[in-house]
This record gives C-alpha cells, structure tokens and sequence, in this order.
C-alpha cells in the first residue's frame, strides 16, 4: 500500500477558479492554528489583517497603493512563466527602475516642467527592460540559468543603488543622511483627485492587466510565449524562435518591474534611499502564481496579499508580530498553491 | 615572522568562509545528481543558521547547534520533498516557497537572539602536521566542521562513483523513465538525495551563525545558498572543482573584506557586489571553456509521477 499520483482529466473552469481560493484559505488555517498557539488572539488577527484594510478607506486606499506594484511585476512575471523562462530578478529591475526614474527627477529637480514625469516612467520602464535583458542575453548566448544570474543581480542592483545615495546623488543639505534630494512637484506622480491616496499609477496597472490579458488569449504572440513554454519543440517546429522569445519576455517583465519601481518611487516614496522595495519583487512571484498565471487573476491576488501586507504593519503593534510572520505565511501560500495546482492534476489513490 | 603569521591567518579565514559552501554545494550536487532541481538551498540555509544558533544558546553547546542546524535544514528539505517529490509540483516554484518560507521562520525563529555572542568552537590541531609553518595554523588546526567537509567530499565522490547507491541515484538523474522501467526505486533514491542535501544545508548554515560570524543577524547567509547552487552549476558534475570553486569564492569573500577595510580607495558597495558578480563570471567562463551543460543530469528539474 503506498499514495500514488494518478493523472486527472482536464480541470473544469469551476475547478480553476476554487482551487487558488482553496489554496488561500487552507494557508489561513494553518496561520490561524499558528496564531492559536502562539496565544495570540484570532480576533484581533481577523480585524488587523482583514476587516481594517478592506473596510476603512484609509485601509483599502492603502491595500490597492500596495496592490499596484505587485500587479505590475506580476504580470511581467506571468509573461515570462508561460514560456517556462524563470525571471526571479525582478526585485532588482525594480529597483534599477527607480534608479533609472530617480535620475531623471534629481537631474531636474527645480527647472523641470510637464515632460519630467513622462520621461521618468520611460527611463524606469528603459532601465528594468534593459537590467533584465543580461540574464537574456546571458542564456541565449552562455546557456547560463536564468534563475542564477537574474537572482545575483539583484543583489548588484540594491548595491549600486546604496552607493549611489550615499555617493553621487547625496542631497548635500540632508545633514549626510543617505538620501537624494525631495523631488519636486514635476517628478512627483500625484493623487488622481486632491486629498485622495490613488495615483495615476493605479490607472495604469489596471490597464496593464487589460492589455497583457488580451495580448496573451488572443495574440500570436501569446500563442508564441505558451507554446514555447509548454512544447519547445513544437514551438521550434512551428518558427517560433526560443532566443527572440527569451529577449521579449524578459524584456516585458523587466520593463513592467522597472515601471512599478519608478512608479513606487515617484509617488510614493518622492526620494531615492537604500532601499526602495520591501520584497516586491519576490512576493510578485507568488502573486503571479495565486492568479494561476492569468493577468486579472493576478490583480485579485495581488489585492489578497497587499490586505496582509498592510495588515502586518498594524500587526506589528496589535500583535508583535514581525514583518517576518507575513513572509513565512506568503512561503506557505505559495506552497499551498502548488498543492492545490498538483491535485488538479492528480488524485491521491491508495495502491 | 609577522608576515608569515598573517598569510596564516588569511588562509585560515579563507577556508572558514569557504566551509559553509563546500558543505551545502556537495548536498545540493547529490541532489542535482539525482535529477532533482532544489532552490531552496537558501531557506534551508538560513534555517539551520538561525535554529542551530537558537539550539546552541538554548543548550550553551555549539555542537548540539550544529546539529540542531542540519535536523532544520533536512526539516526544510522534507517540505519540498512532500511537495516536488510527493506531488510532483513545479521544483522552481517549490525550491522558491522554501527560500522565502525560510527567511521568514527564521527570522521569527532568531528574534530573541539577536545580538547574543558565541564562543568560538574549539580548533582540533592535528599531531605533527599542525606545526608545519603557514600551512601548520592554516590547515591543521581547524574545527571540526572542516574536516568534515573534507570527509564528506571524499565519501560524496566515493559513494557516486565507485557504489551501487551511486549508479542508482545517478541513473534516475539521468534519465527518470528508463529507471522506473528498470525497476530502480526512483523516487526512493530522490527522497535520500534532497533529505541529504538539507543536511548539508543546514549544517552549513549553522556553521556559518556558529564559526563564520558567531552571532545571529536576520537574512545572514546573504545569497549563499544562491552560490552554492551557482557552483554546483560551476563543477559540471565534478566534485573537484566543486571544492575548487567553494575555496575560491571562499577568497574572494575575504578579498573584498580586507580590501573594505584597507580604504583602497574603491566604494565598499562595489566590493561587496565581486561574489556576485564573479558568480556570473565564473559561469560565463565555464560556457566559453566548452563544458556548458556538460555536468547536468539528464532529467533534472523534470517533476516525475509514475505512470504504474
């Protein structure tokens, strides 16, 4: 007698859709027993990490600020899962993204008019993009792994931006505080209806969602990206070229990581500092997975975690609980998904 | 005299630093061998960093810690093997989840630890040897964690190459399907493979909070799992320049530690990025010397379920 795997038919639409909120709420369980037994009170966890972020404007103004980086990078991330290429460097081409956005803000802070913020977006989609495109081009042209080197150059890109702000881009009236200057009203991507939170950030992740869902149902080149990822050879035989598909998914999770970092930087955080991501980059990956890989499911996942990310910081205060108990929950979750992913494939049959 | 005690001591460091990757880079090598992709080599790191420190304290033992440390990272590795293994989920995604359920655990973990000291672990010098000069202090009077990693390559190589076990374990790496049609214990042999690799891991991971730093900070093995995969990448399936690479990075971590604190004139932020960066580097000269891909076993990464 032993649990054996035995393949299942194909999932039914229904099954789709339950299975990440299965996935969802069997990692609640788990965390809740944590909490239980770490004599911390469910009901206080329940209001900071769920009812207070969806109900209070202040709360659900804030969950979709946070919402918005992670959409973005997410569904970069989705493009480039499809084809079965793993960029897990995108926490880096956030951060150059930033840097790239920031530069242009430092560069013209005080004189700069109307073309500041449209240049920044640009230069931070150029800078995510182009940092992405070295694990491509390393793949294409060494067969070096994509996970290795994307991974390694995050920690080149948070480097180079902690140089930078202590170095070249100090604000000389910062008192040496490792910081540049405050960017200006031209560099600062402002609220979408004065005394509300929502930029136009927000705005344009949505639409990012709209287009990449669109681009991968029905476009030849999202036929391209899933073929490639689910039957390279096919894909070979059919003229799709694997090099060419390895730049443009990068490329497009690049650009749309480094979009969300000068985004972030821009209306959220109005400086360049060491450090400009809480991990949004990596818990993206998750994103990306709780949304099954699909654009809008990516959005609704997104929100989901974005509510305990917010939570966690009232959390700290309610519950002492550090930062650290949200990370082990999202590694949780992204194993529950993978569960929940598994047996809509298999059965477990005793045999 | 002086710079004879000093080469020493550089040397010394060099192999303590070096240690912990030689250790978790032989685990993840078996489990690559085996044919199985493993990610989590960070999480299952910064696990047995953060308990074998805890379990040391706890204990007022840095032997018990050590051992704490392993039992944490092979703890680690049976999650991703009752989900890469047993359910034959995406090993990517899968390794990933361990990585950041890791960081997280372990920072809840180390909290009450945060800034506790630790004795060093006693050095064993070796009779007759340890007293040669430079060499002597440098590698005959060590812990012993070292000698064990030196232990472990030579049993790791011995047992792959020359026994039974070995041949099995590399014919499901080679080829899933052809083992399974042969009757070889597939996933058997791949749940042996990743239960060692945490192991190694862990004890890694624990030597580097117990010896290399000798206290606990959060996030502290640093990308050190990511290397450590990167050289297994490097060796192409042998174990020799596994050592080899693991000692070399060992240097180049000293390197740009002394040359932070010499004020050589270059940033400190640009030193810190040379292990990164020559993990890259290393991996683009190992594709232009002809090896690309000469070491990987056949049907690594690829989720196995049995059809019968």
């Amino acid at each position: 007698m032993a649990l054996v795997l035995s393949p299942r038919g194909p999932a039914s639409r229904l099954r789709e859709v339950l299975t990440p909120l299965a996935a969802f709420a069997v990692a609640m369980a788990i965390a809740a027993i944590t909490l239980a037994l770490m004599g911390k009170s469910l009901k206080v966890a329940l209001e900071v990490y769920i009812i207070e972020p969806m109900t209070s404007s202040w709360g659900l103004q804030e969950v979709i600020l946070k919402a918005t980086p992670l959409t973005l990078i997410a569904v970069g991330l989705i493009v480039a899962i499809r084809a079965n290429r793993w960029n897990i460097g995108a926490e880096g081409q956030f951060v150059v993204g930033g840097m790239a956005g920031g530069a242009v803000a430092i560069w013209a802070n005080g004189w700069g008019g109307f073309w500041v913020l449209p240049l920044m977006l640009a230069a931070g989609a150029l800078g995510g993009l182009l940092y992405a495109l070295i694990p491509a081009a390393l793949r294409n042209r060494f067969g070096i792994s994509e996970i290795l080197s994307s991974l390694m150059l995050v920690y080149v890109a948070e480097l180079l931006l902690d140089y930078m702000v202590r170095g070249p881009w100090r604000d000389p009236k910062a008192f040496n505080f490792p910081k540049s200057v405050n960017f200006d009203a031209a560099a600062t991507l402002g609220p979408m209806v004065t005394g509300g939170k929502l930029h136009w950030g927000v705005v344009i992740a949505a639409l990012v969602v709209l287009l990449a869902a669109a681009l991968l149902a029905r476009s030849l080149f999202g036929f391209a990206i899933t073929a490639t990822g689910e039957a390279p050879r096919a894909a070979n035989f059919a003229g799709f070229d694997d090099k060419r598909i390895t730049l443009a998914v990068f490329g497009v999770s690049g650009a749309l990581a480094g979009l969300a970092g000068v985004i972030e930087v821009s209306a959220n955080i109005g400086q360049l500092q060491p450090s400009i991501s809480q991990g949004y980059g990596f818990t993206a990956i998750i994103v990306a997975f709780l949304g099954r890989l699909n654009p809008v499911g990516a959005l609704v996942a997104a929100v989901a975690l974005s509510m305990l990310i917010i939570g966690s910081e009232t959390a700290q205060i309610m519950l002492k609980l550090p930062f650290d108990m949200t990370r082990a929950f999202m590694g949780l979750l992204l194993l529950s998904v993978l569960a929940g992913e598994a047996l809509t494939r298999y059965r477990l049959e005793w045999k | 005299m002086l710079t004879m005690d000093l080469a020493a001591l550089v040397l010394a460091t060099i192999i303590t630093a070096a240690t912990p990757l030689v250790i978790a880079a032989l685990g993840e090598h078996v489990v690559e061998r085996a044919g199985v992709l493993n990610l989590g080599v960070e999480g299952m790191m910064i696990m047995g960093a953060a308990l074998g420190f805890a379990g040391a304290v706890t204990l007022n033992s840095s032997y018990a810690g050590l051992a704490i440390g392993a039992v944490a990272g092979m703890a680690m590795a049976a999650v991703f093997g009752l989900f890469a293994l047993g359910l034959a989920a995406n090993q990517v995604a899968t390794g990933l989840a361990v990585t950041i359920l890791g960081l997280g655990l372990s920072g809840l973990i180390g909290q009450p630890f945060v800034g506790q000291p630790r004795p060093p672990l006693g050095a064993l010098a070796i009779p007759g040897l340890s007293s040669l000069p430079v060499l002597g202090p440098a590698l005959f009077t060590q812990d012993i964690v070292v000698y064990l990693s030196i232990g472990l390559v030579v049993a790791v190589a011995w047992v792959l190459n020359t026994s039974r076990a070995g041949l099995i374990l590399r014919g499901v790496g080679e080829s899933h399907s052809s083992g399974h049609a042969l009757g070889l214990p597939v996933l058997k042999a791949r749940w042996m493979a990743v239960l060692f690799g945490g192991l190694c891991a862990g004890l890694a991971g624990a030597y580097l909070s117990l010896v290399y730093t000798r206290f606990w900070s959060p996030g502290m093995t640093a990308g050190r799992g990511w290397i450590a995969l990167a050289l297994v990448v490097f060796a192409a399936g042998r174990v020799g320049r596994l050592v080899a690479g693991a000692y070399l990075f060992g240097a180049i971590m000293i390197a740009q530690l002394h040359a932070q604190a010499g004020a050589i004139g270059i940033p400190s932020q640009f030193l810190s990025m040379l292990p990164y960066v020559m993990t890259i580097v290393a991996l683009i000269l190992l594709s232009v010397s002809g090896r690309r891909g000469a070491g990987a076993a056949g049907s690594l990464g690829q989720p196995f379920a049995p059809d019968r």
